[in-house]
């Protein structure tokens, strides 16, 4: 797999010296840990998929003077580990585990009445200045939360959808589930994080 | 034929992750006009797919506060 953008490799470059300070390599290896780990089931495979992506920066890291792009640039790799390791995974993942939530309909189907309607108390409201968001913390321990409320195979396919950014056929293949399944599966996550977010943020204050 | 708000975000959430026909476009213009709540749903579809790009962006690139996003008690 071709993860690294190949370059001169040099080593008393400014990038490089950032990645001999232990307390700058500390905290982006926490940080990266903590991506990882949002994203695999497993600790150990967040913490190799993670090591791998240290030591693979390590031989490029001559192209980067800043560390915010080495950082970008280390994230990338990462990003690209953690495409790999759900590749591999393909044979051992039993896509009907995937799929066996059939049991979540129920409380899907109470979001709409007997009609297919919106509930009465569900419909969604307008967010106002959505992005605004972005830019306060505290959001973003109401999203970790949603998400981590999530079922834990919509979120990672939510994840490997919106955060990896993969193809909807490349994550199909990965996984062995057909396009019907994904949309499904995906469907449902998007409406309860929808829901998640209205609730605890967007809406919050208002009920 | 009527679509019901079920049909109707299940597409606009497939939306994001295909082409949706001309066919389907038509009869889910349909539905949004008359329906303030998939109205909303379809804005928050975007929405969502900003935050979740903005996430991943910032875990890469964020600098000096602490951790990615500040707590890490997220992990399951």
């Amino acid at each position: 797999m071709n993860t690294e953008p190949t370059s001169v490799s040099e080593s008393n470059s400014p990038a490089a010296s950032h990645l001999t300070d232990p307390a700058f390599l500390e905290e982006l290896r926490a940080q990266m840990l903590k991506f990882a780990r949002l994203q695999l089931p497993d600790v150990a495979l967040a913490e190799d998929a993670v090591q791998e992506a240290l030591i693979g920066a390590l031989k490029n890291a001559a192209s980067f003077g800043r560390r915010s792009a080495l950082k970008t640039w280390v994230f990338a790799i990462l990003k690209n580990k953690i495409a790999d390791l759900h590749r591999k995974r393909q044979r051992t993942v039993d896509a009907s585990s995937l799929l066996s939530d059939d049991d979540e309909d129920d409380d899907i189907n109470s979001l709409f009445d007997k009609k297919g309607f919106w509930a009465v108390d569900e419909r969604p409201t307008a967010w106002s200045q959505p992005m605004d968001s972005v830019k306060n913390e505290h959001f973003w321990r109401v999203f970790e939360t949603c998400l981590s409320h999530l079922p834990e195979n919509q979120a990672r396919l939510f994840m490997m959808r919106e955060f990896l950014e993969l193809e909807t056929a490349e994550i199909c293949e990965t996984l062995d589930i057909t396009s019907s399944n994904l949309y499904v599966l995906l469907y449902r996550a998007r409406l309860r994080l929808r829901e998640c977010l209205e609730n605890h943020w967007f809406n919050e204050g208002e009920r | 034929m009527m679509m019901n708000c079920q049909q109707a975000t299940r597409l606009l959430s497939e939306a994001m992750d295909r082409e949706v026909s001309l066919q389907e476009r038509a009869v889910l213009k349909l539905h949004v006009m008359m329906c303030s709540g998939c109205r909303n749903f379809g804005k928050q579809m975007g929405t969502l797919r900003g935050i979740a790009t903005t996430y991943a962006k910032d875990s890469a690139e964020e600098g000096s506060s602490e951790g990615a996003h500040g707590t890490s008690d997220t992990t399951r």
